[in-house]
């Protein structure tokens, strides 16, 4: 029996290694044609027509890991490479992960008072694919930076490990800026909140009827009333969706995010910033 | 030794066995940990890139046979079904699974037959809903052929506290766990030996994983290191271990992770920068700390960020 075991161990190895040797030429060759297949073949069109798109990473640049160890928590981040200025800014990031059930993860908004286009947050990878984020300029530009992201672990699944905890807190907000605030300075700030982000698909197996969707829909952040982020979001985002993003604060004011979900309930958080510089 | 494997299988390939339904190819390296308690060994590897990964076993009472936890596929279940008959010919009566993970749970189908009852945590079946989608794709794959989610077998009994289970002039305590290693865990002690089946409440060589709560984890197995066991059988690494020594590795980790990842959060350090810069606790005995340590470092900052 041990010689068996060890026999069917190696065959399986074998197999195994036969059969990613046979597969590796291919999926090497593997071009991005075949990989935006979903992009091309219809994603693309429904969201933007015919508008051009320019793909490179002159304006914005995606940040994601090549490999998802929890594809429930992919951390990923988008950098603009121009300031915000009241000529020329971007007016919006649209995110697409493209073989995720919802592929449209988010539409981020952003003015000349963001300081900064800059965003991380975390979002939810249902399988190996390319992410792709597109900036849309105030003057109607639409530039696309774009990368393959591979969700992996055997234990991982686009959902989060523990329900009851993001539900026992639901609508909890931490609010907070990331560096010390500069008068008239692009500053960063976080805003938590405290939501299971359920997409909907998950079955309960006793009455057999999916739970229903219930997820983060709607964000808006002012500055001293002057909007300065605000998206529109779906299942894409992690449980306890999480947002970076700048704003500059010109002078002494209240930080304000509100919070709307799928089942209308509204969640409300304030931040006083005192700028250093400010006189007082 | 590589060559002896390879001069084993070479002689041993040519010769297929027949398979009627008389004969079935048990699980090898089956031991006896204590008196009627049975393991087969698991052997470290990333879940869908290898077999016979997680410690699995059986209890044998005199009325019938407990078994804890059924191996990664459906022919791995099929083996320890294999080797409990070449111990017993008692019927099994109970599977009990300690949790989701497909490492322990994918043999489920091999059990399934009038007479045996299906025991887990009262949330092992939303947990298995939530992921049964991933796990078919990626067993799939793994087996190179389409599996139906009818491999998915869910609990008919499941629990919130304790319950006791008589297979004859022997108990089974079963335990579901607050939110630890997943948010359904279950351990069961055979209080005839004192022997307890802890699942992957306690990893030995392998890599502890996250995928419940760090902080849940290391208070239950605070509280579980009071207990008086004789010997435990961890969800991976040797196949019996002492009592309360083998829960420290685990413990080490967890709370050095722990204290690692809040001062990077009080540090402002964010969730991708912590994954690329935590490297420790590390120590030479943990396997695949290269696979599950940036998965680790995720799950314990989505946690930690939420502690005022």
């Amino acid at each position: 029996m041990m010689i068996n075991s060890r026999c069917n161990a190696f065959a399986a190895q074998l197999g195994c290694a036969t059969v990613l040797m046979m597969l590796a030429p291919v999926m090497g060759e593997a071009t991005t044609v075949e990989e935006d297949m979903v992009w091309t073949g219809g994603l693309r069109q429904a969201y933007f027509g015919d508008r051009p798109i320019t793909q490179s990473d002159d304006l914005i640049v995606l940040d994601a890991p090549n490999r998802a160890e929890d594809a429930a928590i992919v951390p990923i981040s988008i950098t603009a490479q121009i300031p915000q200025t009241d000529e020329r800014y971007i007016k919006t990031i649209h995110l697409f992960i493209d073989k995720n059930p919802g592929p449209l993860v988010g539409t981020f908004h952003f003015t000349p008072k963001s300081g900064r286009a800059d965003l991380a947050l975390r979002v939810r990878v249902n399988a190996y694919g390319p992410i792709r984020a597109i900036a849309e300029t105030s003057d109607g530009e639409l530039f696309m930076s774009r990368r393959f992201i591979k969700a992996t672990g055997g234990c991982s699944a686009p959902a989060g490990s523990d329900l009851d905890a993001a539900m026992a807190r639901l609508g909890k907000i931490k609010l907070r800026t990331n560096s010390v605030a500069r008068l008239a300075q692009p500053t960063a700030a976080q805003l938590m909140i405290s939501h299971p982000n359920l997409n909907g698909m998950q079955m309960d197996q006793v009455t057999h009827l999916y739970a229903p969707a219930h997820f983060v829909r709607h964000v808006k952040v002012r500055f001293d009333g002057e909007e300065i982020f605000s998206a529109e979001t779906g299942i894409g985002i992690s449980e306890n969706p999480i947002f970076r993003f700048f704003f500059v604060p010109d002078s002494e004011g209240q930080l304000t995010a509100e919070v709307t979900d799928t089942q209308g309930l509204q969640f409300r958080q304030t931040l006083q910033v005192v700028p250093v510089g400010t006189l007082r | 030794m590589l060559q002896l494997t390879f001069a084993l299988c070479a002689f041993s390939c040519r010769a297929v066995p027949v398979q009627t339904p008389e004969s079935c190819s048990p699980s090898t390296g089956v031991v006896q940990v204590a008196a009627g308690v049975y393991v087969r060994p698991g052997h470290a590897a990333v879940v869908f890139e290898g077999d016979e990964i997680a410690n699995i076993g059986f209890v044998v009472g005199d009325r019938c046979v407990a078994v804890i936890d059924t191996g990664g596929s459906l022919a791995e279940g099929q083996a320890l079904d294999c080797a409990i008959r070449e111990v017993t010919e008692r019927p099994v009566c109970y599977v009990i699974n300690t949790h989701v993970h497909p490492d322990h749970l994918l043999g489920n189908l091999a059990f399934k037959r009038p007479g045996v009852e299906f025991v887990g945590h009262a949330k092992l079946p939303r947990a298995l809903a939530m992921r049964g989608d991933t796990y078919l794709e990626r067993a799939s794959a793994y087996e190179s052929r389409a599996l139906h989610e009818s491999i998915f077998v869910f609990p008919e009994r499941t629990l919130t506290s304790v319950i006791q289970l008589d297979i004859g002039e022997r108990v089974l305590t079963v335990r579901a766990h607050k939110s630890a290693h997943t948010d359904h865990d279950i351990s069961v002690v055979d209080e005839k030996t004192k022997t307890a089946f802890l699942g992957d409440l306690v990893f030995l060589e392998h890599l502890p994983v996250i995928d419940g709560s760090i902080n849940g984890w290391i208070g239950e197995l605070e509280a579980m290191t009071s207990e008086s066991l004789a010997y435990v059988v961890p969800g991976h690494g040797p196949v019996r271990a002492l009592w309360p020594s083998a829960a420290e590795p685990t413990l080490q980790y967890l709370t050095g992770l722990r204290e690692n990842v809040r001062a990077w959060i009080a540090s402002g350090g964010d969730l991708a920068s912590a994954q690329d810069n935590i490297d420790q606790p590390r120590s030479e005995e943990w396997l695949l700390f290269d696979r599950y340590q940036r998965r680790n470092v995720g799950a314990a900052y989505a946690e930690l960020e939420w502690e005022d």
